[in-house]
């Protein structure tokens, strides 16, 4: 059996699975029942400065996007960092990491982008007995027009004063966690290296409006009938959360830091996917607010049975493993040549493969009078729309066409070299072959 | 109330009114917001959808189900009513698990065919009581004669009514609907529907319905030909046909007279119904005798029918229905006597075979106890007008509906071609109004 202790930092959890900064890790009631529901970690929902705490909207905080049977997909908050005194949470977290040495306790920290402000609180956060700190610069509403936030984190140079000004107030570990909110998620994540920091985490929340209340004319949630952006999460967010973390881990400049992955984790597949990507550890909120937290156990599960199946023995075995097949589009190989397959046995015969491909692809879908549909491999350019609509998986597959053989779109052979367009000789800028 | 299932004879009221009502209610209850949401996101929007080929009226079902659930079951509902003006009732009564649902590709990926009935249902329901979705178009100064306020007339009569066309309506019965309203199962049509369900489609106006108006009778056809610009025929099959045996005795009677009684009955608890009750027959009259006899007390109800299981007209689901219900059905029987001095007190019944490809009756007998029988051998056209030609028993009509007689047109179960379901009425009242419109506009 697969052995899912995970370090991270030198933060030894018994699994990778820890719950993000965020209402669930708001209070030490919260936190104990996540502990015993089997969480590796916890990040504290993010501390302020000491005085009267922040106050939160008294309407609606969540926004959602549902999928079919109104399956969560999307959720966006309007939420602040904790509305509670730092007394009570300091208080609460000693206690809680003391009930559980095991577990990984991260205090993540927001206060005012002032030297001394940082400098102050985290030794007084570190006696509480915690792992280590989260640096909050990427809440991107409330906290932001205060200068916090991903005010901080849109700004490179402050990611790297801060983190700089944090290493020097503790010995402790220091992971930036990073916004999306920004146009290339390498100047931050840099930045973050160059101030010393020990790792990054993303993704925090995507500035978003998630629907509109077509009666009173204002985004939801709606408060009083108005309306501002929030922060989106959940599964929705996966696909820009997971390339951002593959550019951070493929990029020469921050190579090998440490990477605690973020972004609509509800599966063991989808933290799997974080880790080969090179996440060492992950977080996850919006599952556990949609299904409490008994969903780590299906991760738990899932992922020690996948590591066997492979035969990962420990989570450093595949952690990283997908990185070097992260590649730039020019470098992509333009010799291999696939087509689609239709399982006849597998189809249902719901022509949605035939309107994608006839209506808005290549038009390379036949379909017969008593509804069998076939593939034309003189039409097929392998998009994968068809494959990406069937609601049978793995009805339709894309089968390479092996070196030699006749493209039936070209047709020419298939070539058995690897050729990219930085060759190619329709490329203007193409280098000559050697 | 003191008769109970056990008593002999043909009595009312063998079962107390709360269990009748509860034994008559919806046979599927409607479908609530939240169900219907669940139920519409299983369908997959099938590109030139299986379902809706396999529909006779063609609705749009991928269309209307994505309507339902982004929350617009009105627009929805005028998806439906576009092909089918029926919709309403067709929800109730199509046999869906031989037609759309049956084509429904969930039956290949899982078994389970998207809930295509009741969702048709879930957006009909929600027009009735709205103000009704059609306009009609200028007047075009044509009148058209519709003999029978069944599915197939009351179809063609609101499709040529919203073409401009003036539209009279004749019906032998005391209340329009046809079948709808005097021969399907009681709980399929709960609520008075049927009656509702006219009142509404009436409201695009242009029509006029005569009511006590039967064909040779009151009215000759020759005499519609003369007063109006185009005749539909849609009378349906009134005869009944006749099983040739105990006619002389008390407890044996028609199916069909049987349904018609209880669906207009006020009180469940008045209708007479056997202890023991055998129905003759293997279509969806026969089951819809035997069961709503059952729901009505009787101890017993055998249907018998004359050939293998597989034959039966009832489809799989209805058979499974009366099943449930407590109805047993005996196949491969045929009815050769009856027993009773006066009152019926048994039905024997003869082994059938198929030999070289014949039914054969054969000399193995038993006798079944019943003190009643329903024969529900089928219906017949009775009264056709001698001006239109006749095939198999019914009017023959061409792709069009037209008859052989000029100006005539005709559809539902007295024309030729058509599978006697409702749903087949309603397109060829539809489809025959629009060739009529196509004949008289064409002549302007």
């Amino acid at each position: 059996m697969a052995d899912l202790t995970t370090t991270f930092l030198g933060i030894t959890s018994p699994n990778p699975f820890w719950l993000a900064s965020a209402p669930p890790t708001d209070k030490e009631y919260n936190v104990r029942r996540a502990f015993e529901a089997g969480w590796g970690g916890v990040v504290w929902k993010t501390l302020g400065t000491e005085g009267p705490p922040v106050v939160n909207v008294n309407g609606p905080r969540y926004g959602a996007i549902h999928g079919a049977d109104r399956r969560l997909l999307g959720l966006n908050n309007i939420e602040l960092i904790t509305d509670r005194p730092l007394e009570v949470n300091l208080e609460e977290m000693t206690r809680v990491k003391k009930d559980y040495p095991d577990r990984a306790l991260i205090a993540s920290v927001m206060v005012p982008c002032e030297e001394k402000a940082w400098k102050d609180i985290l030794p007084r956060i570190a006696e509480t007995g915690c792992d280590g700190f989260e640096l909050n610069f990427g809440c991107p509403h409330g906290m932001a027009e205060r200068g916090m936030g991903s005010a901080v984190g849109q700004v490179p140079e402050y990611i790297e004063m801060v983190a700089r000004w944090c290493k020097e107030a503790t010995d402790l570990p220091v992971i930036v966690k990073l916004t999306p909110n920004i146009t290339n998620i390498l100047y931050p994540a840099e930045a973050a290296k160059r101030g010393g920091a020990d790792a990054v985490s993303l993704i925090n929340t995507i500035n978003s409006i998630t629907s509109v209340n077509l009666d009173s004319m204002a985004p939801e949630p709606t408060i009083d009938g108005k309306g501002t952006h929030g922060g989106y999460c959940g599964p929705a967010v996966k696909p820009i959360a997971l390339n951002m973390v593959a550019e951070i881990a493929r990029n020469p400049a921050t190579h090998g830091l440490p990477i605690s992955g973020i972004g609509g984790i509800t599966t063991w597949r989808d933290a799997a996917e974080y880790m080969v990507l090179g996440a060492g550890n992950v977080q996850v909120c919006t599952a556990a607010m949609t299904y409490g937290f008994k969903v780590v156990q299906e991760m738990i599960s899932g992922l020690s049975q996948w590591m066997d199946e492979k035969g990962y023995t420990k989570t450093s075995d595949f952690i990283g493993s997908a990185v070097p097949n992260v590649t730039d589009w020019q470098y992509l190989n333009l010799n291999y040549v696939a087509k689609a397959r239709i399982s006849q046995d597998d189809c249902i015969k719901c022509g949605r493969c035939y309107a994608a491909c006839e209506d808005t692809s290549h038009q390379a879908i036949s379909m017969s009078a008593d509804r069998v549909f076939e593939v034309k491999d003189d039409e097929c350019v392998a998009c994968n729309l068809c494959v990406n609509v069937c609601p049978v998986e793995n009805c339709i597959t894309m089968e390479q066409v092996p070196a030699g053989q006749m493209d039936e779109r070209t047709g020419k052979p298939v070539p058995a070299d690897y050729g990219n367009w930085t060759t190619h000789p329709n490329n203007p800028m193409a280098t000559a072959a050697e | 109330m003191t008769t109970t299932p056990r008593e002999n004879g043909i009595a009312a009221g063998r079962l107390a009114g709360p269990v009748l009502q509860e034994n008559f209610c919806d046979l599927h209850a409607p479908l609530d917001a939240h169900e219907a949401k669940v139920a519409a996101d299983r369908c997959y929007f099938c590109h030139d959808a299986p379902c809706m080929t396999a529909c006779p009226t063609s609705i749009d079902i991928p269309l209307f189900i994505r309507q339902i659930s982004t929350g617009t079951a009105e627009a929805a509902a005028k998806t439906i009513f576009t092909q089918n003006i029926l919709g309403g009732m067709c929800a109730r009564v199509c046999p869906t698990e031989t037609l759309c649902e049956e084509a429904c590709v969930r039956n290949t990926a899982e078994g389970q065919p998207v809930e295509i009935g009741q969702l048709q249902r879930y957006a009909t329901d929600r027009m009735l009581d709205r103000a009704h979705p059609f306009a009609r178009a200028e007047e075009t100064g044509f009148s058209v004669a519709v003999v029978g306020a069944g599915p197939a007339g009351l179809s063609a009569a609101h499709r040529l009514a919203m073409l401009g066309h003036q539209v009279v309506v004749f019906d032998a019965r005391p209340k329009a609907g046809g079948l709808n309203e005097y021969g399907i199962a009681a709980y399929k049509s709960t609520d008075g529907f049927a009656q509702k369900e006219v009142a509404w489609l009436l409201e695009i106006g242009g029509i006029e319905v005569r009511n006590g108006q039967k064909l040779g009778d009151q009215i000759t056809l020759d005499g519609l030909r003369e007063d109006f610009d185009a005749v539909f025929l849609g009378m349906g099959l009134a005869g009944v046909n006749a099983l040739g045996l105990g006619e002389d005795k008390s407890g044996v009677m028609n199916a069909v007279d049987f349904i018609a009684g209880l669906r207009q009955a006020s009180d469940l608890g008045s209708v007479p119904v056997g202890r023991r009750v055998v129905v003759i027959g293997g279509g969806m009259t026969a089951i819809d005798a035997g069961v709503q006899a059952k729901l009505l007390g009787a101890e017993e109800v055998t249907i018998a029918y004359r050939r293998g299981q597989q034959a039966m007209a009832a489809s799989e689901f209805e058979q499974d229905l009366a099943k449930a219900s407590g109805v047993r059905i005996l196949c491969n029987v045929a009815p050769v006597g009856v027993t009773g001095n006066g009152s019926l007190t048994g039905v024997t019944l003869a082994y059938t075979d198929t030999q070289n490809g014949k039914l054969v009756v054969t000399d193995e007998t038993f006798t079944l106890p019943a003190d009643q029988l329903f024969s529900a051998i089928g219906q017949s056209l009775s009264g056709a007008p001698e001006a239109v030609t006749l095939e198999g028993g019914k009017i023959k009509v061409d792709e069009n509906g037209h008859t052989s007689a000029k100006g005539v047109w005709a559809g539902g179960d007295c024309a030729t071609g058509g599978d006697d379901l409702t749903v087949t009425a309603v397109a060829e009242g539809r489809d025959a109004a629009m060739n009529i419109h196509t004949v008289l506009m064409g002549g302007k």
